[in-house]
């Protein structure tokens, strides 16, 4: 019996469901005499700092408290990127709302924020620009004053590709298809936000930082090097972490704020911030437009694709992965799985007095996704074709099969979840039930979404976007331990996706033990090695590949040691059940007997074999393709512009599921954020770059009473790319749904010639778009 | 995210509540429910010296059901209460219907009938039925005691009314409506449980087919609750079809003058004027 392919119940549930994890802000809690930090931020978008005045004696901290405190600046190796540099307090200007100027200290939150009020900031206003297209006229004002901008005003990055025969390709078509898609700023909104500790050890002289964060190895790294100090020194803990999807990944500047404090102040220090503060300040995400071009023959083929891509990346790079990652990932991977020979695109990253961007689910591929999938449908709906027609003509079907720009796509099931989807669906029936409900003057529509999820890859894939710093492979070390439970040891740093349960699974298959006996430590960099954490779909594929690199190692020494004992030949032994035994007899020891020997008589071990059962395996992949097929039913509205969500199903191919209910789960909570990308969350500013949406009763996630049952069914084609078979499936959810809900309002309304390019699609958006065919076929008002 | 350094005072009895708000005038707020103020001094948008916690206070939390002509809510009552409440005929099908559509369950256990009313935010369920049915509330001071009608009472102004700064709001007085009256309420929020975008609250007197007197009061359109007197008009006396219902959700829409903001532009909420009444009048009407 395999442990692989079982829906376990998850090992971390019972702890997060009775209270008892802890988070940053329970740990700090714990801690004796912890002092509480809060930031004084900017209050304007742009302008220049004349001064800081705080009450004399009080505990303000500024760029002038930190003289040997560098810059944070990650660079792409590209001719056609500008780095950004990020000071990690504003000194002399200040470049979007909500920029942190100063830290101030007091016995509890409360008294820190009462503190904050009094310190005054001067700052001269500027002009600020915050719509990115704005940003590159050349009389713009420049966000980085004094940068070489030599690609255009504010344009930090300018990506091109072509291939030869756009041009003729366009010639050719009988149908051009152009589309402004526009997707709107958004919050990754984890429950959590955003939260640190600091506690610096006078007496070693080492600091921890307890942080609710993706990336403890690598946010370790920018410690020390921004505070030029010896990694040595500091300790990065990542707890229960309450949701990330991407916000808690990049390397916040308060975080680097409050190291330096703690160490200056030998204090212990808690920062744990509020919701206010992360929907104005923590990062940014999405906020892309798109104007697109698709030529297509009659029958519907795709002949040639055109993209001019903007992604407004605010005022500052992230770091480690840059602001490249939006839009290098768009421009390579925008033609998606459908078959396409002549491609050109122009992708680039502008910089504009917003908060920064950081990856959040999905990265760009909600958007891109969106992008093709609306192009489909426009293109379908001019050709007279059916929707699901044309995508059936157009999808990869033979693999493996590369896309224009050079990426491989390795074999998934792209015709086959749009099949299953519209069998799931009933199709034929819904579109019966449509033109009833149209008799009546009711908008019912359907919509789909059929994409590919790069998921799994290592450091070849993310060299190609020449980063500097260059993430990708996971470590694991394995021991088994005398009684013969196993630690594993990850770089990895999961954060609520159960992925210590589906280790424990796929562990307990190769060492024949059972997934409780299985511990699986994670999150501090003192006892796990270095890795890069867990985001972009990639924890099951790639520390799951060296979890099985390593168990294989741990099991050949498992064998060796079996068949010193029992005089036999490792080849012969079988490890299963908590024994060793020789296949074809009921000859056998049990692993803890082993596990006894090489720990406490390890002098009856085979010759040179050295004491212990421990083992270190890496696995760096260069990326696999996960897929999936969404598909929404969605009534309309016409009075309000209101878009009920009907049902929701999913076809999903990941590959080899290790635990089938968390994939599930995963698609859940990836779907519910698409939704609310495609009709609930904008974070919205005013002309002058004030938030408007700075609390939970602006911007709008949706809850269980607008999300509707997401109806999952699984499809597994397993691939040579990932060597435990499974795929990514983290981001996928949320880069579907946008693209299937927006199709279906766009199906609903198509009687009236709407097509629905913008999200969020909210009511009122619908509402104008309604009103505006209304007065134009009707000629009068509605 | 935390407030302002505040005193606070949990007064046992009316007067030595009317005293406190007497002695600190400007300074002192009116804790009830909690469900608006505390969320406004968290983000530091309220900054009360002092606040004035009526919890304690007796006789504010009854509905009185004796009089055959009105019902009086107390100020303190829950929208829980209300939401559930037990009062004969229209008056409570309207309380019921209204009820549900206020907030979030957990904030109807806490938040008050009085509370939302002296908050009096442009888009709260309670002002617009307040308006609807010309209620009459009981204010209270250490120097006595004026009823004022719900058209003076709310200002033109978002969150402003008539309450000087040592009164207190202790009760409503609302009329009991006649078994021959409908009653309707409809509104529309981005989610459920979100502050309407726009609402309409309708009471309707039947006289055979066609309709003897109408109400209709909005919320969203406006710095308070208004009444769509056009509106209102156009229903008195016509008979009661889908043609009259029409008309009046177009007069309603025509005679708003909403601002818009980043639910929606004037021209967005005109149009749900014209779809809220529209509803609420079909279940008046039904």
């Amino acid at each position: 019996m395999r442990w692989t392919g079982r829906s376990l119940r998850r090992f971390e549930d019972p702890a997060l469901v009775r209270g008892l994890g802890r988070f940053v802000a329970d740990v700090a809690d714990q801690h004796r005499g912890t002092l509480h930090a809060a930031f004084v931020r900017s209050p304007v978008p742009a302008g220049e700092i004349r001064s800081i005045e705080a009450p004399p004696g009080a505990p303000v901290l500024t760029a002038e408290s930190f003289p040997g405190i560098r810059t944070m600046c990650a660079r792409l190796d590209r001719p056609d990127f500008v780095a950004l540099e990020t000071p990690v307090l504003a000194s002399d200007a200040v470049r979007h709302p909500g920029e942190p100027v100063a830290l101030v200290v007091a016995g509890s939150r409360a008294e820190a924020e009462d503190l904050a009020e009094q310190v005054v900031v001067d700052i001269e206003a500027t002009r600020p620009v915050l719509d990115a297209t704005a940003a590159t006229d050349p009389d713009a004002p420049t966000v980085h004053a004094g940068l070489d901008m030599p690609m255009g005003n504010n344009v930090v990055l300018d990506a091109r590709f072509a291939t030869e025969g756009l041009e003729a390709a366009f010639e050719e078509a009988d149908e051009i298809v152009a589309l402004d898609i526009r997707a709107h700023r958004q919050n990754a909104l984890p429950i959590e936000a955003r939260g640190a500790l600091a506690a610096h050890d006078r007496g070693t002289g080492r600091t921890t930082l307890t942080a609710a964060n993706q990336m403890p190895h690598m946010l370790r790294t920018a410690l020390a090097d921004i505070l030029d100090i010896g990694e040595a020194e500091l300790r990065v803990v990542t707890p229960e972490v309450g949701g990330a999807f991407g916000q808690k990944m990049c390397v916040p500047r308060e975080y680097v704020a409050l190291v330096a404090a703690a160490r200056l102040l030998g204090a212990t220090i808690a920062w744990i911030e509020d919701r206010s503060e992360n929907l104005l300040a923590s990062w940014h995400s999405r906020d892309h437009s798109y104007l697109l071009r698709g030529a297509f023959n009659r029958s519907g083929m795709l002949l040639g694709l055109d993209a001019d891509i903007v992604c407004n990346i605010g005022a500052y790079s992230n770091y480690p992965v840059t602001f490249g990652v939006e839009p290098l990932m768009a421009m390579a991977e925008l033609p998606g799985p459908y078959r396409l020979s002549q491609y050109r695109v122009r992708s680039r990253a502008v910089t504009t007095n917003m908060c920064p961007i950081a990856p959040y689910r999905g990265v760009s591929r909600p958007v891109l996704t969106l992008a093709m999938e609306r192009l489909m449908d426009t293109a379908a709906r001019r050709l007279d074709l059916d929707p699901v027609e044309i995508r059936r003509a157009n999808l990869v079907s033979e693999f493996p099969y590369s896309m224009p720009t050079g990426l491989p796509v390795d074999p998934g099931s792209y015709v086959e979840t749009l099949d299953a989807a519209v069998e799931a669906l009933d199709l034929e029936g819904f579109r019966r039930r449509q033109q009833q409900a149209a008799a009546e003057g009711r908008y019912l529509g359907v919509g789909f979404s059929v994409f590919g999820e790069r998921t799994g890859y290592g450091t070849p894939a993310f060299a190609a976007r020449a980063m500097e710093i260059t993430p990708g492979y996971e470590t694991v070390q394995l021991e088994m331990n005398p009684s013969g439970d196993v630690t594993a040891r990850i770089g990895a740093s999961p954060h609520g996706q159960g992925l210590a349960t589906a280790l424990s699974q796929l562990l307990a298959d190769e060492l024949g033990v059972e997934p409780r006996q299985v511990a699986v430590v994670h999150g501090d960099t003192d006892t796990t090695p270095y890795g890069w954490g867990t985001f972009a779909s990639r924890s099951m594929v790639i520390a799951g590949g060296a979890a099985k690199l390593a168990a294989e190692r741990l099991a050949a020494q498992l064998r060796e040691i079996a068949a010193h004992h029992l005089e036999a030949s490792p080849d012969d032994i079988r490890l299963e059940d908590g024994s060793a035994v020789v296949a074809g007899t009921s000859v056998g020891v049990t692993l803890p007997e082993i596990a006894r020997i090489a720990h406490h008589s390890s002098h009856l071990l085979p010759a040179p074999m050295e004491p212990g059962l421990s083992v270190s395996a890496t696995y760096d992949p260069g990326g696999t393709f996960s897929n999936a097929c969404h598909a929404a039913v969605v009534e309309v509205d016409p009075d309000t512009g209101h878009v009920r969500l009907e049902r929701f199903v999913v076809i999903a191919d990941a590959g080899l599921e290790v635990n089938p209910m968390i994939v599930e789960g995963q698609i859940h909570g990836g779907v519910t954020q698409g939704i609310a990308n495609a009709l609930y969350e904008e974070l919205v500013t005013d002309d002058d770059g004030n938030l408007l949406t700075a609390s939970l009763m602006d911007f709008l996630p949706p809850t269980v009473c607008e999300v509707p049952l997401i109806e999952v069914t699984h499809v597994q084609t397993i691939t040579d790319a990932s060597i435990t078979g499974a795929k990514g499936v983290g981001e996928g959810g949320a880069i579907g749904a946008p693209a299937a809900v927006l199709n279906a309002i766009s199906d609903a309304l198509s009687p009236l010639g709407i097509e629905v390019d913008e999200m969020p699609a909210t009511p009122s958006r619908v509402r104008e778009l309604i009103r505006r065919a209304q007065s134009t076929t009707t000629g009068g008002p509605t | 995210m935390k407030p302002a350094a505040f005193e606070y005072h949990a007064p046992r009895t009316l007067e030595e509540a009317l005293g406190l708000l007497h002695e600190h005038q400007d300074e002192a707020k009116v804790l009830a429910g909690g469900q608006s103020l505390v969320p406004a001094m968290n983000f530091r948008l309220a900054r009360p010296a002092v606040l004035v916690d009526i919890a304690h206070v007796p006789g504010l939390d009854r509905i009185e059901t004796n009089d055959p002509a009105s019902v009086t809510v107390g100020a303190r009552v829950r929208h829980l209460d209300l939401e559930h409440n037990t009062i004969a005929g229209p008056l409570g099908s309207l309380f019921a219907m209204t009820g549900r559509w206020v907030g979030h369950y957990p904030i109807r256990v806490r938040g008050t009938f009085g509370g939302s009313l002296a908050h009096a935010d442009p888009a709260a369920e309670w002002c617009a039925l307040a308006s609807a049915l010309d209620a009459e509330l009981h204010c209270r001071s250490t120097s006595g005691s004026r009823t004022v009608g719900a058209r003076d009472f709310f200002e033109q102004m978002a969150f402003t009314t008539c309450l000087e700064p040592d009164e207190l709001l202790v009760g409503v007085r609302l009329p009991r409506l006649s078994d021959s009256c409908g009653v309707g309420m409809a509104e529309f929020a981005r989610r459920w449980g979100d502050f309407a975008i726009v609402l309409a609250v309708t009471a309707v007197e039947r006289d055979g087919d066609s309709i003897a007197r109408a109400r209709i009061a909005l919320g969203g359109v406006a710095g308070g609750p208004v009444r769509a007197s056009n509106a209102e008009a156009a229903l008195a006396g016509r008979p009661a079809t889908a043609g009259t219902v029409a008309e009046a959700a177009a007069a309603a829409a025509e005679e708003v003058d909403p601002t818009g903001d980043i639910h929606g532009s004037a021209d967005y909420r005109r149009d749900l004027v014209r779809a809220m009444v529209t509803r609420a009048l079909d279940q008046a009407l039904a």
